[in-house]
């Protein structure tokens, strides 16, 4: 899933297809996160410690909450990208240096 | 058993619907994919036993950001033939280099011994009590610079699009 949306940033150019995709990325690094955790913590070295897990998903909790913030912001600056050049086109910002 | 044949239904829930998603030519239905995907990953979370993640996963992502993402698209008014002129030689290597990004991550996966499979619906810690004492105890302070983020971000917004 993560590579699905790897390549969905590489190959659309529409800014919130691609908006999307990093959305997914970031989908994917939490669920792995959750398993991982759960499989560490049902090892034996580790049983008698259930915090683990709940590390893990407190981590997760906050990667949830920054990327909510991003969200936000990335969508007001596609909005405002639209509202100077009407379209949403990422190549179309390659001529941010001038 | 029973559990497995839920994973692996939700899994390719998860993935044809990621696939879709990229696939799709208008922006609304792209949308719609991605509420999808959320809804298996949200199962996905359940099946481990993680609840508190799960519906938050439902209510941030597939309650407020989709809603955000299909505010921001009828706000612009798109049509469907908004992306013409493909570049389809970017478009092969893109394709080329995330498939060799998949092989490598792929082998390395393979390559790791895992200590056990994964417990599934097992284990208290995805429960709201456990996660509430975790999260008020030891993480108070990221708990409440996340809030000053958010505050920082929400000032932010408002002054970008005021411009």
């Amino acid at each position: 899933m993560f590579t699905i949306g790897i390549i969905g940033v590489l190959i659309r150019r529409n800014a919130i297809i691609v908006f999307m995709c990093v959305e997914l990325m970031l989908n994917a690094v939490n669920l792995l996160l959750v398993a991982f955790s759960k499989m560490h913590s049902a090892s034996p070295a580790t049983k008698a410690s259930l915090t683990y897990a709940s590390d893990a998903q407190i981590f997760v909790f906050f990667i949830m909450i920054v990327a909510a913030a991003e969200v936000s912001v990335g969508l007001a600056i596609i909005v405002m990208m639209y509202r100077n050049t009407h379209s949403i086109d990422v190549n179309f910002l390659n001529r941010l240096k001038n | 058993m029973n559990t497995q044949i839920v994973f692996i239904l939700l899994s390719i829930m998860a993935i044809g619907s990621a696939v879709a998603m990229l696939l799709s030519k208008s922006p609304v239905k792209s949308i719609l994919w991605l509420i999808l995907v959320f809804f298996a990953i949200s199962g996905n979370y359940f099946l481990l036993n993680a609840q508190f993640l799960g519906i938050v996963n439902l209510i941030v992502y597939a309650g407020a950001i989709m809603v955000l993402f299909l505010f921001v698209v009828m706000l612009m008014n798109l049509n469907a033939d908004a992306e013409q002129a493909k570049n389809y030689r970017l478009q092969f290597i893109g394709v080329i280099s995330g498939g060799c990004l998949l092989l490598i991550l792929l082998s390395f996966l393979m390559a790791s011994k895992t200590p056990q499979p994964v417990l599934m619906k097992v284990g208290e810690s995805g429960l709201i009590n456990k996660l509430g004492l975790t999260l008020f105890h030891d993480y108070v302070l990221p708990f409440e610079i996340s809030s000053v983020l958010f505050l920082s971000a929400m000032v932010g917004v408002v002054v970008i699009s005021k411009k």
